[in-house]
């Protein structure tokens, strides 16, 4: 039953995938997309391993620092841009992750902030990342050398092809044995060390995998708006997925999907109204945490099972 | 002594002043943290934003009422003490049962919802708060002028933090908060009226965290986003702290407030990350922090 239900929410996702860009403006679609890629990725820390970090967009913006440095100063194609980009984050995921598994609870929730303000100040200071301005006009060029990417719809493709695959992998992962012990640490961490488990190590490479896919959607983000800026890196990002899982459903596979549509579509409707768009966002966060904290699809999925 | 590297004597301790300076903030803010966390157990990410009230306060009170700062000392600690015991009893009460993350995505929430709102109102530019006359003018002390309002801020701060210590420390009402950390099923036991203990406690933080904002409104820019930035290098003072030891709290924000002043002038460029690199240092060689004590 448990399956069947996943499969058909894997050809519904693939099928709107492929026929929103006919109803949708799709620049907006490719946008929620990557946000979309990287709740997901997000949550697979939070939801699946129960580790809260409030530093994940040190992993999407320094990621789509190096993708638009290389792309534009090294002249590197494309999908090479790209890899490098989550190459980066996944080696920076593994080193602050290193250092934040060595303490628990909220202190990890806090160095892991503390850690993604470093990245802040490092690309406000850099020359490379060209400071204030951040990297502009950065091209989108051609996918294997023969599609143009300044074409909307081809652009488009490859962005729902990436996170495809990303999200396919997060189901993947969490559907694996690693998974299911990233779960046992999530239920109770001393058991699972008790039943011979390296709890630290599994947390290590939950925490690494997590930020390789946040920079691959930070990465693919940089060549769409062909931009990397302050934004990016700024803690006000990793308050943003937070609130995408939190609103989606943290712990269910389509939550943070559906999170990052809501709140992407709510910034657009808002962009005009100043300060308006963070106290909304507040004001979300406190509704979510004090009486909905299923999220959207966790609601929908005790729905569906009554 | 360090003319060799270009480094007037003067230079130096004026960045050791500063470098003070932040430290008494550091200090005044994560004994507040310290504070709510030990009763409460969340982590108040609205600590900032409480900052940052205090010092609108003390702007709005002189701009529109004409309050000096002398009664913005003691008037906007204790407004936004209220906003906060009203935060506790409406919104924060409610958590208490559940993990201590929910607290912290609460708090953020409230966070968002200030800033955002005093952004809206007043623009990201910033105010001027003058100095007080009484505290304008410099202090010649023989090596170098020292500004008398930036000696009042540290006093005031050292006292400040000195007292909140005494009361935790030494006095009857500490006590019951120190039991209330440890056990506080046992204290409600004992005829310790707990629930009140605790709305009080993060009324005290909150307001602490004014405190602190009064204080910086001459110093830094009166501006909606001031909290933010401040609150995250007192998170990575927590950590290196712990936030287990009042006394610890005040110790590490004060001696890496001087850190980073001694930062500014060796290495200037690395001022602003000093206090993360060494948060990781920290981390690696003694993960429960200098104070702490590992679970």
């Amino acid at each position: 039953m448990k399956l069947s239900k996943t499969a058909i929410g894997f050809v519904v996702l693939i099928a709107a995938g492929l026929l929103a860009p006919f109803v949708v403006y799709p620049v907006f679609l490719m946008k929620a997309l990557c946000f979309a890629l990287f709740a997901c990725a997000f949550n697979l820390l939070l939801g699946y391993t129960g580790l809260l970090s409030f530093g994940h967009a040190a992993f999407f913006g320094s990621a789509a620092y190096v993708t638009g440095y290389v792309i534009t100063q090294l002249g590197f194609p494309v999908e090479l841009g790209i890899l490098t980009g989550t190459v980066f984050s996944l080696g920076l995921g593994a080193l602050f992750g290193g250092l934040a598994i060595r303490r628990q609870g909220i202190y990890f929730a806090m160095i892991t902030l503390a850690l993604a303000q470093m990245v802040f100040f490092l690309c406000l200071q850099i020359k490379a990342t060209g400071g204030e301005d951040g990297l502009q006009g950065i091209p989108r060029g051609f996918l294997l050398g023969f599609i143009d990417l300044s074409d909307t719809l081809n652009m488009y493709y490859f962005v729902l092809g990436i996170f495809l695959f990303g999200f396919f992998l997060i189901y993947r992962v969490v559907h694996s044995p690693f998974g299911q012990v990233l779960k046992a640490i999530r239920e109770n961490e001393p058991r699972a060390v008790s039943l011979g488990y390296d709890a630290d190590r599994h947390k290590w490479l939950a925490f690494i995998l997590s930020a390789g896919l946040s920079g691959l959607a930070g990465a693919t983000k940089s060549v769409v708006f062909q931009l990397a800026s302050l934004t990016d890196v700024h803690w006000g990002m990793s308050g943003e997925v937070v609130l995408m899982a939190l609103v989606g459903g943290v712990g269910t596979l389509f939550g943070p999907v559906v999170g990052a549509f809501a709140i992407s579509t709510m910034e657009n409707y808002l962009a005009g109204f100043g300060s308006w768009v963070t106290i909304i966002m507040g004001v979300v966060f406190v509704a979510c945490v004090l009486v909905f904290r299923k999220g959207i699809v966790g609601e929908l999925n005790t729905l569906i099972k009554r | 002594m360090f003319e060799w590297l270009g480094i007037t004597p003067q230079g130096l301790y004026g960045q050791l002043l500063v470098g003070l300076i932040n430290g008494s903030f550091y200090a005044t803010l994560s004994l507040g943290l310290a504070v709510i966390f030990g009763l409460l157990n969340i982590v108040n990410f609205t600590h900032g934003a409480q900052y940052m009230m205090g010092a609108f306060v003390a702007w709005m009170g002189l701009t529109y009422f004409g309050i000096n700062y002398w009664w913005s000392l003691i008037l906007a600690p204790l407004v936004v003490g209220v906003v906060g015991i009203i935060l506790e009893l409406t919104l924060l009460r409610r958590l208490y049962q559940m993990d201590h993350l929910y607290g912290l995505l609460l708090t953020f929430g409230l966070a968002l919802i200030i800033e955002g709102g005093f952004r809206q109102a007043f623009g990201i530019s910033g105010e001027r708060y003058e100095i007080p006359e009484a505290l304008t003018g410099a202090t010649n002390l023989g090596f170098m002028y020292l500004p008398n309002y930036r000696a009042w801020v540290i006093a005031a701060s050292l006292v400040v933090c000195f007292l909140a210590w005494f009361v935790i420390e030494r006095t009857k009402l500490g006590a019951y908060l120190r039991a209330g950390t440890e056990n506080p099923k046992l204290l409600q036991a004992f005829g310790v009226n707990v629930p009140v203990l605790v709305t009080l406690t993060y009324g005290f933080g909150a307001a602490l965290a004014g405190f602190a904002g009064v204080l910086a409104a001459p110093i830094f820019q009166v501006n909606p986003v001031m909290g933010s930035n401040l609150l995250i290098v007192v998170f990575a003072v927590v950590v290196i702290g712990g936030l287990g030891s009042i006394m610890g709290s005040i110790l590490t924000g004060l001696g890496l407030g001087l850190i980073e002043g001694l930062t500014k002038v060796f290495y200037p460029e690395g001022s602003s990350v000093v206090i993360f690199v060494i948060m990781a240092i920290i981390l690696l060689i003694r993960p429960a922090g200098l104070f702490g004590k590992e679970k």
